[in-house]
């Protein structure tokens, strides 16, 4: 049966997943998918404090995520592979440390997300933040792209390729920090990477490829949320499955 | 020595990687129409200099270019793998979204056919992803995503693979074609001595340093080639291998 509560929470899934989708097809292209794929496990420590301090959790996931960005920015200036070693250590660690200090009663919402009591006032900060990190983009795709095929083309056309990525990653942050409270800090990252990647499958030229990636992302959640609710079962998780079988149908159309 | 028509001018350029003196006391002009052909062995910084000039490295010396001039550039080594999701259009709409231009800029590149279906082959290609093209075929379209925005100045930074021989004569053609088509001046990183003597009226050969400069037939003798490349240089060609 659909309830308002559902109704909420098929808005923020759709919502979230359409702005992860989206900007995971760019985080494929600038080959960071490691760094997308466990980005969101930095969040947890963040969540802890802002729990232990009494504020809203999204500002410490946000925060945490705003320094683990800043953290990749600074070794992507420094050097010109990413070193992917060392992002994954930090993401691991970090996670360490954020299960250790997050109150056991929040443990378990914190690391799978949690919509069961979702209100009006989610749905409308994630459409607006959703929308802005549209707009952003909007402005610096193009620069984004030139940059992935040739940093120095970029920067000969006048492109700022260091402050392009860093509002990339800025938006990256974001959407990810709304995203947790629908996957948790476990799965967030999968949400980014997994429709991005089924949509690189089977696309050609780039509009396609970010429009469906975003399309997936919001499927994802849309199907990942329905099922979930029907059955019984914890949405986060479901929602990254559905973005799986999407992987894989995509599969067997690759281009 | 600075002339009306001088639209370069460099004096004493240096530039530092760390502690790492990859160029030091570059000095030359470029008038405008000329063709400056840039040679030196693979790590001499020729790729840098071209960095330098379009103001991507932190240098020290005079970079002095005209005022006004628009300069596009050809980069050497592109990052494209066969995935990226990226149509050969959708690259040049990153410039300009004028579709008659783009399909015009492809023309004079020769990737048009002139049959009876006008600009077939064009729109074909516009559709591919950019990773697909034939080396060849990409250093054209690089060539026309540069002179799209009618640039005054092209500095080509020569790939030292991925054409081949018989290829890369045809290029040659082409930039000469269209720097008399578009009033272009060009500066051009080459590995070829053949390609450096048949088009470039002047050459500056660089290892760290200015080992020589003029009109390649006077300046090119076989005591600055040696300097240049050391002794087997007499071969008039060096290793195509990866360059910095």
């Amino acid at each position: 049966m659909i309830t308002d509560t559902l109704l909420l929470q098929l808005a923020v899934g759709i919502l979230v997943g359409l702005g992860a989708g989206y900007l995971g097809s760019f985080m494929i292209l600038k080959r960071m998918s490691l760094v997308g794929d466990v980005i969101s496990h930095v969040a947890l420590p963040g969540i802890a404090i802002a729990l232990l301090f009494e504020i809203n959790p999204f500002f410490g996931a946000f925060g945490a995520l705003f320094l683990a960005v800043l953290g990749i920015w600074l070794l992507e200036r420094k050097t010109e592979i990413p070193s992917e070693t060392l992002v994954g250590i930090f993401f691991a660690l970090s996670l360490a440390v954020g299960i250790l200090i997050t109150p056991e009663p929040e443990l378990l919402e914190a690391l799978f997300g949690d919509i069961a009591e979702i209100a009006m006032a989610d749905v409308v900060i994630t459409s607006i933040l959703t929308a802005a990190m549209f707009f952003v983009m909007a402005k610096i795709y193009r620069g984004l792209t030139l940059s992935v095929i040739s940093k120095e083309l970029a920067q000969s056309t006048g492109i700022n390729v260091s402050r392009t990525s860093f509002l990339f990653l800025m938006m990256v942050a974001l959407v990810v920090a709304l995203g947790l409270q629908v996957t948790g800090t476990f799965l967030m990252g999968a949400l980014v990477i997994v429709p991005a990647a089924a949509a690189k499958n089977i696309s050609v030229n780039l509009r396609r490829y970010t429009i469906l990636s975003g399309l997936f992302g919001a499927v994802s959640g849309l199907g990942g949320i329905l099922i979930a609710t029907r059955f019984g079962l914890h949405p986060g998780p479901i929602v990254v499955l559905a973005s799986g079988v999407i992987f894989l149908v995509t599969l067997l159309f690759k281009k | 020595m600075a002339h009306n028509s001088t639209i370069l001018t460099v004096e004493n350029l240096g530039v530092k990687f760390d502690e790492n003196e990859v160029l030091k006391g570059l000095g030359f002009f470029v008038q405008k129409g000329d063709v400056l052909a840039i040679i030196g062995p693979n790590g001499s910084g020729k790729s840098v200099l071209f960095r330098a000039l379009l103001g991507l490295v932190p240098h020290s010396g005079k970079i002095d270019w005209a005022k006004g001039l628009k300069l596009s550039y050809v980069p050497q080594r592109m990052n494209i793998d066969r995935e990226l999701p990226l149509s050969v259009e959708e690259f040049f709409y990153i410039k300009s979204k004028n579709k008659g231009k783009v399909l015009s800029v492809l023309n004079s590149v020769g990737l048009s056919d002139d049959g009876h279906e006008q600009g077939h082959l064009a729109r074909h290609l516009l559709k591919q992803r950019l990773g697909w093209l034939s080396g060849g075929q990409l250093q054209r379209v690089l060539i026309a995503w540069a002179v799209l925005d009618d640039p005054d100045v092209l500095l080509f930074d020569e790939p030292t693979s991925g054409i081949d021989i018989g290829g890369e004569e045809t290029i040659y053609n082409l930039l000469r074609k269209l720097k008399e088509e578009r009033n272009l001046t060009m500066l051009l990183i080459s590995h070829d001595l053949n390609i450096v003597y048949k088009y470039a009226n002047n050459v500056i050969c660089i290892n760290k340093e200015m080992i020589c400069y003029g009109v390649p037939s006077e300046v090119l003798d076989p005591s600055a080639l040696t300097k240049l490349y050391g002794g087997e240089a007499s071969f008039y060609k060096h290793e195509h291998g990866h360059d910095h």
